[in-house]
């Protein structure tokens, strides 16, 4: 029964990657009726820098900030995640459930207190 | 049942209050003749094409209705030229963008240039599939939609990435940057937000939810307010709005992400911010102003109408903060991620968990515990709002946090000179 509801989602699936290439089918279609122009040149193709032409390569390194809240991102998602389940059956487990999940709660609001106090949540 | 009786099909069309009466008849009459999977099949199909003839005229509307009131609040009168009240606008421009030529930098990644703008449409479909449009309506009712909303909302980032690193445009890639760094930032506290729901209410299944809610004759921002709060932030840094749609700056780095796109592959863009900002809506409104339930009128009205106007109030408040914020600096927003949201939403979680075990082992009744708890949570939120204004007053924590400069350094940008000209080299 559950598996039928994520074969309905496949097909939904189909049909969201399907939608958006209707205008991108329909553009091309008209480029081959001969309405669409399509004329490259050297101009056309550049990179777009507001007029000035691109200094050296793009793909360079980046500001170690943004690996940091990366890092940060990962580590809260996949605790919090544990907490779904948990979440779910607390009804049942009541109040060794509840403690459980307070300690949980505490230990991630621990870890956001040293990062806090390592300045790893300040954007420099 | 014995046949296909059109009569009964059309009678079941007319009954608005549950489309679903229609789908059933037309899977039972499949039943009887075909194999399984063929009504499975034909219940999919029929539930996307569905929610695709919903969206498409919509998005049309949309855009048209988004200009419109930005405008109003601008104090313009916004597209009036063509059509009615300029109705016919996006289709003008839908037009315009089709038989527009569509560029490609020479130094594109090609492949990975080509997919984001179709790949960007899925997590933003997908995710309809589990919103529950009645009792019964939704293309798939899972038991851990919650988890599946956010796990299929997050990939959207992975795209943005894909079209700022592919189009080897510096600006591009501030932008995929900046739009990473934010999205799964605002993540967490999106999560934090539906987990005190999901712990409230005992269930994943967004159904759930709103049945709850209908159950116990309370919304959810009621009871959450804070929550509410959290959610409407994040969901609206993560579709890249303004108050926090730095990474599209139009004065910083052109256009962000989408740079070097144009022709239709822009405008597929710029539909997919106004459909992810519906679908985000419609989940707003289906967690905390209780989904396709108000208070006994969804047996009059039909159930997916109510839902809609939850959703287009939760659209124009949407609307509303975008027209009147200004854009707020990264290290603003990251830092009101990481120091307001993330520990208040985490506080909450843990109340909610309280809340609900007292209720559960108690016994207690729910028609005088639920408007205690209610009270005592918006207590709590309007304290932690105060408390953040009072914060948030504070002259050391507006200052933008920079690097230091040279020219605040002992002798500033003098003594830098001085230093560079004695080393022999100029400035």
């Amino acid at each position: 029964m559950v598996l039928e509801q994520y074969s309905h989602l496949g097909i939904l699936l189909l049909f969201a990657v399907l939608f958006p290439s209707i205008p991108l089918v329909a553009s091309w279609a008209i480029y081959k009726f001969g309405l669409r122009p399509r004329l490259p040149n050297a101009v056309k193709g550049d990179t777009y820098e507001c007029g000035v032409e691109t200094e050296g390569p793009t793909w360079v390194q980046f500001n170690f900030r943004y690996y940091l809240v990366a890092l940060i991102f990962v580590l809260f998602d996949v605790e919090v995640i544990f907490l779904f389940p948990l979440a779910v059956a607390l009804d049942s487990l009541a109040v060794f459930g509840l403690v459980a999940l307070l300690i949980f709660i505490g230990i991630l609001g621990l870890g956001l207190a040293y990062e806090w106090r390592r300045q790893a949540l300040e954007w420099r | 049942m014995s046949g296909f009786d059109l009569a009964v099909v059309l009678g079941a069309w007319y009954d608005f209050r549950d489309l679903n009466n229609l789908s059933r008849l037309i899977t039972e009459w499949i039943a009887d003749w075909g194999p399984d999977w063929l009504s499975s099949i034909v219940t999919g199909l029929l539930g996307s094409l569905g929610i695709l003839a919903v969206i498409g005229p919509t998005l049309l509307v949309l855009i048209w209705v988004e200009r419109k009131v930005i405008a109003r609040f601008q104090q313009r009168y916004g597209p009036n030229r063509v059509g009615p009240k300029g109705l016919l606008q996006p289709v003008a421009d839908a037009i315009k963008l089709i038989l527009k030529e569509q560029l490609a930098p020479r130094a594109a990644d090609k492949l990975i240039f080509f997919l984001p703008p179709v790949l960007i449409f899925v997590p933003g479909l997908l995710i309809w599939g589990v919103l529950p449009f009645g009792p019964r309506m939704s293309v798939a009712d899972l038991n851990v939609g919650v988890l599946f909303l956010l796990a299929v909302s997050g990939t959207g980032v992975l795209v943005l990435f894909m079209a700022g690193w592919s189009s080897n445009n510096k600006y591009a890639l501030f932008g995929a940057m900046r739009a990473v760094a934010m999205s799964i930032s605002y993540e967490v506290p999106m999560v934090l937000a539906l987990l005190t729901l999901v712990v409230f209410s005992g269930t994943m299944s967004v159904n759930g939810i709103v049945e709850w809610q209908q159950q116990e004759d309370v919304i959810f921002i009621l009871l959450f307010p804070l929550s509410a709060i959290a959610f409407f932030f994040a969901a609206s840094a993560e579709l890249n709005r303004t108050p926090a749609d730095i990474s599209e700056a139009e004065s910083e780095i052109v256009a962000g992400y989408h740079t070097e796109y144009s022709g239709m592959r822009f405008g597929l863009f710029y539909a997919v911010e106004l459909g992810n900002t519906l679908v985000i809506s419609a989940f707003i409104a289906t967690f905390f102003l209780g989904g396709w339930w108000l208070w006994g009128l969804d047996q009059w009205v039909p159930s997916w109408i109510i839902l809609l106007a939850k959703t287009g109030a939760v659209y124009f408040l949407l609307i509303w903060t975008r027209g009147t914020l200004p854009r707020l600096r990264i290290d603003q927003l990251m830092s009101f991620c990481w120091k307001a949201l993330v520990p208040a939403t985490l506080i909450f979680v843990a109340v909610a968990a309280v809340e609900r075990t007292l209720l559960v082992t108690q016994g207690w009744d729910t028609t005088i515990a639920l408007p205690i708890m209610a009270v005592i949570n918006i207590a709590l939120t309007l304290g932690a709002v105060m408390l953040f204004a009072r914060l948030a007053r504070s002259e050391r924590l507006r200052r933008p946090a920079r690097t230091t400069l040279v020219r605040d350094r002992v002798g500033g940008l003098a003594a830098a000179r001085e230093v560079a000209s004695q080393a022999g080299g100029g400035d």
